[in-house]
């Protein structure tokens, strides 16, 4: 396991009389991608404005490297930040921006020149030096406010949805850029979006936020296979999320239907919700699969179809590459691991769990 | 594309007339007198009676206490600036009553209260006095005029500096932050340079009616001091010599001409 470099301990937060953290823990390891996901509003910039130095955590300590830098000034701690909105410099230009950090810690000028030279080449913006920021696109902003940032070897950089402003072919090129940038720099990355694919493309580690607490954390992988609750399922890519009971272990009753599953230890005869993957169900002639079904509805989206089912009094989203034409009569029919049973959500965090349209 | 112009010229009129009957006939009147002699004959020497001893102290005073109550103004209005900018829910409010509505009053007015406040029985120093504090006497000297100008002009260096400051994103100061700039060299590597047009236009504003002002300097500076605009106002007013005033007249558009290209300079840079 490496080593835990930042640590937030029960930290609280609140603006006004709206409570955005409330008693918040989460580690994050050294050279590590982590990113925050989460709808917006859920709190993601807060968290990274707390690490920071930004905001203030009403409760709670920020433990940096085994040492406790709550009450420390931003301009001490030994992280940089991307903004939101790149923050530039607009009255110097992008050599002078680079320099600014190495400029107020006193280095040698021909020390500063080297560090321009290199940071500029690691975000493809070499004879750029001399332009201003205004003159400059969104996407080579973007990469001076990197570059900026990287030249003061921080330990850890934090990005807060860097990329939010690019359109979608920039955006991901820039995220391979990201990926190999993270892998040359060395160090650990703390990554704030609300977009899921670019959560499950980037990261080590993903975690998923809801209104303030954290719902899930883990591998890429494992968020999107074995979300915990129905929140992070639905938030996570397309899926079919449906009330169901707990016959037994290993045996799911999902609309008035017996399924065979993995799951184990949900008791017996409980309420569960159940997730499954749209590009995890087959459609299956008549008599062959499971549940009976009619398809509804049939959209070409390029590498599948993706088709509506209407079965057991449920619409299900179906991803394939097989077509069925709308009408057709036909069994669903889904492999047992395919199936993720998940705790309906308790009282406590009932409300944040609560799924939302997104 | 015909139609527009036309109508375009057609609205424009009454403003085009008014700069011409307003600015433009002035201005030319003022070269025409300030370069001829009462014969009529061209002359440089209304511009060169600047290098007189009376008129060249005059001026020298004017610079001397324009630049002091610009500095003071300055001064005064960037920490200003930067509280009412910072804070810019509760600002506007802030902003009208403190240094707009002072401006509704006329100028005259208040100039003339500033007399009554500073006079050698007047009511500051009644305070001073009923404090057992030595008294002060500032009225009829250049202290008075000072006091005067910054009272008068310190808005018009207040307004664009907060407009200039309340632009700044605060995440650009954060990111100076970010980057290990404490708080003074936030304020001289970050905030102070992207003020700066702000500062720019607050120093035109004071220091040129600061100036050409003859107002203040005869409320508060009495009889004796003259700056460079009491001068000119004696030579159209007391002495009839309309050649000579004009001639002093361009010297004093010299500064202003300067002063109009420096902030245009900067205007330029901005874009
Ligand atoms: N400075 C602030 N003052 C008041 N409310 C704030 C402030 N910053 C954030 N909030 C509120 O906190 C919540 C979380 O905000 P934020 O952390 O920016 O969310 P995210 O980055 O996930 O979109 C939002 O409801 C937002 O309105
Ligand atoms: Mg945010």
């Amino acid at each position: 396991m490496k080593k835990e470099l930042i640590q937030l301990q029960h930290i609280s937060k609140s603006f006004g009389g709206n409570q955005v953290l409330d008693d918040l823990n989460l580690s994050i390891h050294e050279n590590s991608f982590v990113t925050l996901l989460g709808p917006s509003g859920c709190g993601k910039t807060t968290i990274l404005r707390i690490i920071g130095g930004f905001e203030h955590p009403d409760e709670g300590k920020v433990i940096f490297d085994g040492q406790d830098i709550t009450g420390m000034a931003p301009n001490k701690r030994q992280l940089n930040t991307v903004f939101q909105k790149y923050a530039l410099f607009t009255h110097m230009d992008v050599a002078e921006n680079i320099a600014f950090g190495l400029k107020i810690k006193n280095k040698p000028s021909s020390y500063i020149k080297d560090k321009i030279k290199y940071a500029l080449k690691l975000v493809n913006l070499e004879g750029f030096e001399h332009r201003m920021p205004n003159s400059l696109s969104g996407g080579q902003q973007q990469r001076v406010a990197i570059a900026r940032a990287i030249v003061n070897e921080p330990k850890v950089l934090l990005l807060d949805e860097p990329l939010g402003a690019l359109d979608l072919k920039l955006r991901q090129d820039m995220q391979y850029e990201l990926i190999r940038l993270k892998n040359e720099l060395g160090i650990t990355f703390v990554y704030v979006t609300h977009d899921q694919e670019e959560a499950l493309t980037m990261s080590d580690h993903i975690v998923v936020m809801n209104q303030g607490y954290i719902q899930q954390e883990g591998s890429p992988e494992k968020i999107y296979n074995e979300p915990e609750n129905a929140f992070v399922a639905d938030f996570i890519g397309d899926s079919n999320i449906i009330h169901a009971t707990m016959v037994r272990d290993k045996l799911v009753n999902i609309l008035g239907t017996n399924f065979e599953c993995v799951d184990t230890g949900f008791g017996e005869n409980n309420p569960v919700d159940v997730v499954i993957r749209p590009e995890d169900i087959e459609l299956v002639p008549r008599g062959k699969g499971t549940l009976p079904a009619v398809v509804t509805g049939v959209i070409f989206k390029g590498v599948h179809y993706e088709m509506d089912v209407e079965a057991g009094g449920y619409e299900w989203l179906v991803h394939s590459t097989r077509l069925n034409e709308v009408g057709s009569e036909v069994d669903i029919s889904v492999d047992p691991f395919n199936i993720q049973v998940m705790n309906k959500p308790e009282s406590e965090d009932e409300e944040a769990l609560s799924v939302e349209d997104a | 594309m015909f139609s527009n112009r036309k109508t375009s010229v057609i609205m424009s009129s009454p403003y085009l007339a008014w700069a011409l009957i307003f600015i433009i006939v002035p201005i030319g009147m003022i070269f025409y007198y300030g370069l001829t002699d009462t014969t009529g004959a061209f002359t440089f020497k209304n511009i060169a009676a600047i290098a007189q001893p009376e008129h060249a102290k005059a001026l020298w005073l004017a610079v001397e206490l324009a630049v002091i109550s610009t500095l003071i103004c300055f001064l005064l209005a960037y920490p200003l600036g930067m509280i009412l900018a910072r804070n810019k829910m509760s600002s506007e409010g802030i902003l009208t009553t403190l240094i707009i509505l002072p401006m509704w009053m006329n100028f005259l007015l208040r100039t003339l209260s500033w007399v009554t406040l500073l006079e050698n029985r007047g009511v500051l120093n009644s305070i001073l006095g009923a404090l057992h504090l030595p008294q002060l006497h500032i009225i009829n000297t250049p202290a008075a005029i000072v006091v005067g100008m910054v009272y008068d002009f310190l808005p018009f260096m207040i307004l664009p500096i907060y407009n200039s400051l309340a632009k700044i994103d605060d995440e650009v100061i954060n990111a100076a932050q970010d980057l290990g700039a404490n708080k003074f060299q936030t304020l001289w590597r970050v905030i102070l340079p992207l003020s700066a047009p702000g500062i720019i236009s607050g120093v035109t504003m004071v220091f040129i009616p600061s100036l050409t002002t003859f107002a203040i300097s005869s409320m508060l500076g009495g009889s004796k001091i003259l700056l460079i605009g009491n001068v000119i106002e004696q030579e159209f007013t007391l002495t009839y010599d309309w050649h000579l005033g004009s001639g002093l007249s361009l010297i004093l558009m010299i500064f202003i001409v300067i002063n109009m290209v420096v902030s245009m300079l900067s205007d330029q840079k901005e874009d």
